[in-house]
């Protein structure tokens, strides 16, 4: 989501940086560029406002321009000012001590209420808990259906009205059936509104009275113009929001709605969806994103990913093997998937500071396609070919060029490209130092 | 309700926003006030969601415009808004082809599965036979919602079981259009990101078997758009332009606080007329678009 704005102001900010002296032309000059950039994201006009006068107040001071690195010194303030935006660090959906812990989650037609709730199932089933999704939407067609189907996707029971009349009625008793049954997380997936039906917002508050739910979650669309602000305001003046959660962000919405509404409610954003697959729900590290909008880069989250799909074990059993020298094509391809697993090159690159200009370079080439390329490559060879490379001779690399759709060239690249790897890892790990992947997962 | 009630009353947030920015303007103003209420004018439009550069575009042909009373301003900037509007093709939806094949297309929670049923309830009470293809295997229970619209429409809908290959739904679909005879077919399709490379080539190839089933179909390709939508609404008519060679658009949800305002720089920028305008939850709150009642729900 963040790379279009990112870009912008690494353009913008790579003028200011190494310059020695700022007058105020100069800044009021960037500002300008800023203002563009955060309205094309479109951020609130007011919200941009109100952003730029308080960085213009703090840039304009002697203490600033005769600094000497000004330029560096905008940048800190636009840095800082963005991040008393955003808040501090990601605050979780808390278990209350006396389950269940209810979660509502509020919003507008198609922002992904339905998709959110089973993710946020998803997410805490897998991490022991009981849930219980309530599908009080008894408004869209199938919309009932659609939460049992997720549910049975998610292994969450679904409770599903029967019987019951109001939106109220089946709220209720969902979490009266969580509280017999043990359940530790309920969540209540509403009906989509349309902010001006006060009927529907009189239905939300009646289902906020009756069973007080912990947490009321506003799900909102990332792509949202500039009446993020009056969706925000109105959900959280009637109803009373105690979070945000943000959609549909792995598109190239430059994100601009997220700040309008954080500036407006001051409530913070706990999660952002970023795909179609139910596991797609990330939690949300607001410093983390500033300084990926300012094209600082997101290396905590970069681990944080590497971490969680390269397992301690996995890099313990990468180092034997480099070690013994068994590394074969099969571990070279299992290498491979895991990359796939960390996400698309692009975005891996535009986590690293600076990287969003090399992501949009590379993004024409599409890396992917080359590891598709290379799997094709790996699953035409033989088991044996893939333990012991060596035997694959000219005419076993004909069968295999015909068998993956490639060209001979292409299996050659592969073949010297996997004993350089090789030759350059058994260096890494050899006795004088440790290999790059226990290097990697020391920390 | 009336045509120009609806839209005026789906708009009227807008005019609410450009009306303070415009009632700055009121009487005569002295040469050093006027930029300061063309800032506020500004301001208004981008809150409209037209965009920084066309609000400005727009703000700069307003300045040359002598008279600087409030109502000739306004009056000004509908003309200028619906001259924007006509350099479009056409906003009549395609007639004649028999039958008519009009896919819908667009990312996520647009309401894409509803205008279909809209537009399906306009045909019917136009006394056409009309066919649904639930081109939308994806999303759980996607099929199912088109069903019940389709139960209460008294409309049948083409289906398979959800996760099969849209493009042998649609094939489906059209080959039953030819055999029944239907008048129109509509084709639902699954919502996807326009940046979803594998997702769009998905859609190039729905729109190439329906033209091998029916050749010459789809006549109509439609993208739905949110009017909630900012800045990224541009983006995705873009890609899906080229990707699919719309030929219109559909705004939804006009009935809320949205605004709508990112449609003119669409039709600025890729010449897409827009056709229909979804202006509430009722089946027949889906009424053709035009330019004049959109100018004069925006400004007022």
């Amino acid at each position: 989501m963040w790379n279009a704005l990112t870009s912008k102001f690494e353009a913008i900010f790579k003028r200011l940086r190494g310059r020695g002296l700022l007058d105020e032309a100069a800044v009021t000059d960037v500002l300008r560029e800023v203002r563009l950039a955060l309205l094309e994201a479109d951020v609130h006009y007011a919200v941009v406002k109100t952003l730029l006068e308080s960085v213009k107040a703090r840039a304009l001071t002697q203490e600033v321009l005769q600094s000497l690195t000004p330029g560096q010194q905008v940048i800190k303030i636009v840095w800082e000012e963005l991040c008393a935006l955003m808040g501090q660090s990601h605050r979780p959906i808390q278990l209350a001590p006396n389950p269940p812990t209810v979660v509502m989650l509020v919003g507008l037609q198609g922002a992904g209420k339905t998709t959110t709730a089973a993710k946020i199932a998803r997410a805490f089933h897998a991490d022991g808990r009981r849930v219980l999704l309530a599908a009080a939407d008894l408004k869209r067609p199938a919309a009932i259906r659609q939460l049992e189907v997720l549910g049975e996707q998610v292994g969450v029971p679904v409770h599903a009205p029967s019987g019951e009349q109001t939106p109220e009625a089946v709220c209720r008793a969902a979490v009266a059936r969580a509280d017999r049954g043990n359940i530790d997380l309920v969540v209540l997936d509403t009906a989509g509104r349309l902010q001006i039906d006060e009927e529907l917002m009189g239905e939300l508050v009646a289902i906020r009275e009756s069973v007080r739910p912990h947490e009321v979650l506003l799900v909102a669309d990332a792509m949202t113009g500039q009446a993020a602000v009056s969706i925000a305001e109105r959900f959280n003046q009637g109803v009373g929001v105690t979070g945000i959660v943000l959609t549909k962000t792995e598109g190239d919405a430059r994100g601009g709605a997220m700040l309008s509404m954080l500036a407006v409610t001051g409530k913070p954003i706990k999660y952002v969806g970023v795909g179609e697959a139910l596991a797609a729900l990330e939690p949300f590290h607001p410093e983390r994103a500033a300084s990926r909008i300012l094209g600082m880069g997101d290396v905590a989250g970069l681990v944080e990913r590497a971490q969680e799909v390269l397992s301690r074990d996995d890099a313990r059993v990468l180092d034997q093997k480099l070690r013994s020298d068994s590394f074969t094509l099969d571990d070279f391809g299992a290498q491979l998937q895991q990359v796939k697993k960390l996400g698309s090159f692009s975005d891996l690159l535009g986590m690293i500071p600076g990287g969003a200009k090399l992501a949009e370079r590379v993004a024409d080439k599409s890396p992917e396609r080359d590891l598709v390329r290379i799997e094709a490559m790996l699953s035409s060879m033989t088991p044996r070919e893939r333990r012991s490379p060596e035997v694959i001779n000219g005419s076993r690399r004909k069968r295999i060029a015909r068998g993956s759709g490639t060209t001979v060239q292409e299996i050659n690249q592969l073949l010297k490209q996997f004993a350089q790897a090789k030759k350059m890892m058994k260096t890494l790990s050899g006795p004088r130092g440790r290999s790059l992947a226990a290097r990697l997962f020391s920390a | 309700m009336s045509l120009w009630d609806r839209v005026s009353a789906g708009l009227t947030k807008s005019r609410e926003t450009l009306a303070r920015g415009l009632n700055s303007l009121r009487a005569p103003v002295h040469k050093g006030r006027q930029t300061v209420s063309f800032d506020e004018m500004e301001a208004a439009l981008i809150e409209a969601d037209v965009g920084v550069r066309m609000a400005d575009a727009l703000i700069e042909e307003l300045k040359r415009v002598p008279d600087v009373d409030a109502d000739q301003v306004r009056q000004h900037l509908k003309t200028l808004i619906i001259s924007r509007c006509d350099r479009a093709p056409s906003s009549a939806l395609a007639e004649g082809p028999h039958p008519l094949v009009v896919l819908f297309v667009g990312v996520n929670g647009v309401g894409k599965t509803t205008s279909v049923a809209k537009l399906a309830a306009r045909y019917r009470s136009q006394g056409r036979q009309v066919l649904l293809a639930a081109g939308d295997t994806f999303r759980a229970a996607a099929v199912e919602q088109l069903q019940i619209w389709g139960a209460r429409l008294g409309v049948e809908v083409i289906h398979q079981k959800p996760g099969s290959d849209p493009a042998a739904v649609v094939f489906d679909a059209v080959s039953a259009a030819k055999a029944r005879d239907a008048d129109v077919l509509l084709i639902d399709s699954a919502g996807r990101l326009h940046t979803k490379q594998s997702l769009m080539d998905e859609l190039v190839k729905i729109k190439r078997v329906i033209g091998r089933a029916l050749p010459g179909a789809p006549h109509e390709i439609l993208l739905v758009l949110d009017a909630s939508t900012g800045q990224n609404g541009l983006a995705q008519a873009r890609v899906f332009h080229e990707a699919l060679g719309l030929t219109g658009i559909v705004v939804t949800k006009l009935d809320g606080t949205p605004k709508g305002g990112i449609v003119l720089a669409i039709v600025d920028e890729l010449g897409l007329p827009v056709k229909l305008l979804g202006l509430g939850e009722e089946p027949d709150a889906l009424v053709p678009f035009e330019a004049t009642a959109f100018a004069e729900g925006l400004v007022g």
